[in-house]
């Protein structure tokens, strides 16, 4: 368990190292996510005012699709020099790399999120901070179940052609629970009078979305990793 | 034992679709929508094919993907084959149905929205296979496992998200001319599920041997 714990942590302070010298996936995916915000603007905002519940749709969307380019982005890496090859030949748990790459990708996220949210809540009037607990709840865990499917396909996919256009293409299906929950959570917390318990029902979903799929991705990474 | 099983399914399948039209015929008008309520007939069997084939298809990858055998790849890959064809009978069948009952072509109501996502892993299911270049099979299945294993959640999110469409406790409260004829068509989506799975392993079977006789030559 102790060794598990610790390959995890190599791999994901790996790839932090990586991305604190280069900054590439930062700046990119911050980039990305702040220009789907500019675009869906066009879209939702009449008269200068965004339309009801749009904010909850252009946040899980911006997170969805940033996500996605991260995910994609994280393992082109690995690919250089077959990286990911040298990794599942490590005497290591296999698990344990899919589980330091999950880390590395959530706390990549979390930084992009960080600046997103709050830009968000300014440019379109949402009141996402009046229950910081839930609203950080829905996000940590909407972006867990989201990233715990992706880093699996993600890694699948290294080996694979096309993987640009499949990874969004598998993903998306999969993952439209996290994408409902988490824009109908959202959207619960940001009316006029917040209907709490709307919100913790999704958060409840969310939760048990992240512990079947987490376990199921810890289950199958080693039989589809192995050539 | 396959094949000689083949011909007799599909006579039996073939003779149950001709006669099913007048078993439709027969079963009486529905109170409210009338003639239109007809499409059910075949509507509700393509969508349980559907269903079915999914779950062979997700059963098939779990043993392809822990045994590595390839009899349940080619399984596998029929029937998710199968799961777009049915589900593009029951996604053609529904906005018929749908226009004159609801007067629109399309709601994103929670069995819709349900179908269209499972229709859509699959198809990316396929295209995975097909484009994924060598190896994809077990990445599939792997994408297979995780499409059923969503199941339970689409429906429960979809169905608190939104809900207009019939319950599934329509079938059993049908009145008896509705039901024989519900049935009839059924037991013939069923055969004629089973045959074209049948065919379709075959053809996938005969191809692996090709693939594997060409490589023995290349050797």
């Amino acid at each position: 368990m102790r060794r598990f714990v610790r390959v995890a942590w190599l791999i994901m302070r790996k790839d932090l190292t990586v991305e604190a010298r280069s900054r590439e996936l930062l700046f990119t995916t911050l980039f990305f996510a702040m220009s789907i915000v500019l675009v869906f603007a066009f879209g939702f905002v009449r008269d200068g005012r965004p339309v009801e519940n749009a904010a909850a749709g252009i946040l899980w969307i911006a997170i969805a699709f940033a996500g996605t380019l991260a995910l994609g982005r994280t393992f082109e890496r690995e690919r250089y020099h077959d990286v990911l090859h040298a990794l599942l030949l490590a005497p290591v748990d296999r698990p344990a790399i899919y589980v330091g790459k999950l880390l590395g990708i959530l706390a990549l996220l979390a930084t992009v999120e960080a600046i997103v949210v709050p830009l968000i809540a300014l440019m379109f009037q949402a009141p996402l901070f009046r229950h910081p607990v839930l609203a950080v709840a829905l996000l940590a865990l909407g972006t867990t179940g989201f990233a715990a499917v992706g880093t699996l396909f993600a890694a699948m996919l290294v080996r694979a052609r096309s993987r640009d256009v499949l990874l969004p293409v598998l993903l998306y299906p999969i993952t439209i629970p996290v994408i409902i929950a988490g824009v109908r959570g959202t959207a619960a917390l940001l009316q006029p009078d917040a209907d709490l318990a709307m919100a913790r029902m999704w958060i409840g979903m969310l939760g048990f979305f992240d512990v079947v799929f987490l376990t199921l991705s810890l289950w199958t990474f080693e039989p589809v990793m192995t050539e | 034992m396959s094949r000689r099983l083949f011909l007799p399914l599909v006579a039996v399948a073939a003779i149950l679709f001709a006669v099913a039209p007048v078993f439709i015929a027969w079963a009486p008008y529905e109170s409210t929508m009338g003639l239109v309520q007809k499409i059910f007939y075949f509507h509700v069997p393509s969508w349980i094919v559907m269903f079915l084939s999914a779950f062979v298809c997700g059963v098939a990858s779990v043993v392809f993907l822990f045994k590595g055998r390839a009899q349940a790849d080619r399984v596998a890959v029929a029937a998710a084959e199968l799961v777009v064809v049915f589900g593009f009978i029951g996604l053609m069948t529904g906005p018929l149905w749908a226009r004159k009952a609801w007067g629109v072509w399309w709601q994103w109501d929670a069995r819709l929205t349900m179908a269209l996502v499972m229709w859509m892993i699959f198809i990316a299911y396929l295209l995975l296979r097909e484009y994924g270049g060598p190896g994809s099979e077990k990445l599939a299945a792997g994408v297979a496992l995780f499409g059923m294993a969503n199941v339970p959640f689409v429906y429960w999110s979809v169905n608190v998200w939104r809900t207009i469409h019939p319950t599934t406790t329509v079938v059993p409260t049908l009145v008896p001319g509705m039901r024989s004829a519900f049935w009839w068509c059924a037991v013939a989506f069923l055969l004629l599920y089973t045959a074209v799975l049948m065919a379709r392993v075959r053809l996938e079977t005969q191809r692996g041997e090709l693939d594997r006789l060409y490589r023995e030559l290349d050797d």
